[in-house]
């Protein structure tokens, strides 16, 4: 059923690949975070901007990705920009929610705190707004990295210069063969996981405040009455 | 021609309405993949999410698991089974099975973690209340813990609609069932009225599903818990 020599014999490419992978996930995560991150604190400031923003980003998440990577051909060419526009397109709506849902966490009490004790507006938003607002900006970093490896192996459709790891399951349909199939599709399984556990990882490594019952605690969010006798 | 008019008469081409490649075919077929999928998905999601959010046991287990699923890309998954599909059925076995147990496993993650929820949240008052009132362990699930868990329950429902129908066009590139044929063989023949025709097809369908399940969601919800919430706010 699956030849193991074809996969012994091409380790070099199954590499290259890898990093190709690796490659498009991460400047696609790179840049839609930088975009992502100026129009969510826009609109956070600027309430009346997050609909049209949400709106928009979740109407380009719609468009299926068999037609957004080969919208772009005509335009860019082969170029990288062909299949990392329509990563990062479908990128933003995760980092969008998830940025501006961290900035929404950040309790009000805090704020009015750090404006009582002199905190200039920039000043506030560095050291208090932004630190606070890390677990979930970092939480939708994870999301959209795995999101994003998943797309990469569906830019194969453009033409074999893409894909990644997914370069090998196109090819392989091509050709009938399952070997290569399989191969390509468990080594981008592998590396969605791994990529995965790793950025929960960093999540934990960055935010060792995030237990979630701790922020539940920490932010005064009321917790469920069960003993008898309390509230008396 | 330009891109929209070309569209406007793909779709007036009255060939492109009949046969086994027209629009009523297609869409029937990505409606079948789709449903196929769900129920399979929610056979297996939504009783593992109520049993866990029943009885507490398995729940780190559970969400795990749901979170590393969350994690898997479709069309490797879709791939990944292939050698043992297509050994099975050399037809079916590249062309619809991969895809289906691609989107199941795109399904379920939404699915169980939702039924977990809404289960495991039901006020524990109102469960001893249940069994003090005689309620057996399968009474209190299915007559008072799953009702209070329906809003939750659904809203995972939808989720994975959604996710499974937009997903459901990776089909064509095993040359499967589906409006993604539309895509994948506009973007082969370099015919791109067809392609986008495919893909406002593929955004009204997912459009009218949303409508479908949001209505659905306001009917079975029971009146009571309606109320309720409109009373809290």
């Amino acid at each position: 059923m699956i030849d193991w020599a074809w996969i012994a014999g091409h380790l070099d490419e199954l590499g290259y690949r890898t990093l190709q992978h690796l490659y498009l996930t991460s400047v696609t995560v790179a840049v839609g975070l930088a975009i992502s991150f100026g129009l969510a604190v826009w609109a956070v400031r600027q309430r009346a901007a997050l609909g049209p923003v949400i709106a928009i980003s979740g109407l380009l998440y719609t468009i299926p990705s068999l037609a957004l990577f080969p919208f772009f051909v005509p335009l860019t060419g082969l170029t990288d920009l062909t299949a990392v526009i329509p990563l990062v397109l479908y990128s933003l709506l995760i980092f969008i929610r998830n940025i501006v849902a961290g900035f929404d966490a950040v309790p009000v009490d805090v704020l009015e705190a750090a404006d009582g004790t002199g905190y200039t507006r920039a000043a506030r938003f560095r050291r208090i707004e932004l630190p606070l607002a890390t677990p979930l900006v970092v939480a939708g970093i994870r999301l959209a990295a795995v999101s994003t490896i998943g797309l990469v192996t569906i830019t194969g459709l453009i033409g074999d210069k893409f894909g990644g790891l997914g370069f090998f399951i196109f090819e392989g349909y091509r050709h009938s063969f399952e070997t290569e199939i399989f191969a390509g599709a468990l080594a981008s399984i592998g590396l969605a996981v791994a990529v995965d556990l790793v950025l929960v990882r960093l999540q934990r490594r960055l935010t060792p405040w995030s237990r979630p019952a701790e922020v539940a605690r920490a932010i005064g969010v009321p917790r469920p009455v069960t003993g008898p006798g309390m509230g008396v | 021609m330009d891109l929209p008019a070309g569209i406007a008469a793909w779709f007036a081409d009255p060939g492109h309405w009949a046969g086994s490649a027209g629009v009523p075919a297609r869409l029937g077929e990505h409606l079948a993949l789709s449903a196929a999928a769900l129920a399979i998905a929610a056979a297996i999601g939504l009783v593992a999410g109520a049993w866990v959010g029943h009885t507490g046991r398995g729940a780190t287990l559970a969400v795990n698991l749901a979170n590393l699923g969350r994690a898997l890309p479709t069309l490797a998954v879709m791939g990944v089974v292939v050698p043992v599909t297509a050994a099975i059925d050399s037809q079916a076995g590249f062309k619809v099975w991969p895809a289906v147990i691609g989107l199941v496993v795109l399904a379920i993650p939404a699915l169980l973690v939702n039924a977990y929820a809404g289960v495991s949240g039901v006020d524990r008052d109102l469960v001893e209340a249940g069994r003090a009132s005689g309620m057996r362990g399968w009474q209190v699930l299915w007559r008072l813990e799953i009702p209070l868990a329906v809003p939750v329950i659904l809203t995972g429902v939808r989720s994975a609609a959604s996710q499974v129908l937009a997903t459901a066009t990776l089909a064509a590139i095993f040359g499967g069932p589906g409006l993604g044929r539309y895509l994948v063989e506009g973007y082969a023949q370099l015919n791109y009225p067809m392609m986008w025709a495919g893909v406002i097809l593929v955004g009204a369908l997912f459009a009218l599903v949303e409508l479908g399940l949001a209505m659905s969601q306001r009917l079975l919800t029971s009146p009571g818990l309606r109320l309720a919430r409109g009373a809290a706010v």
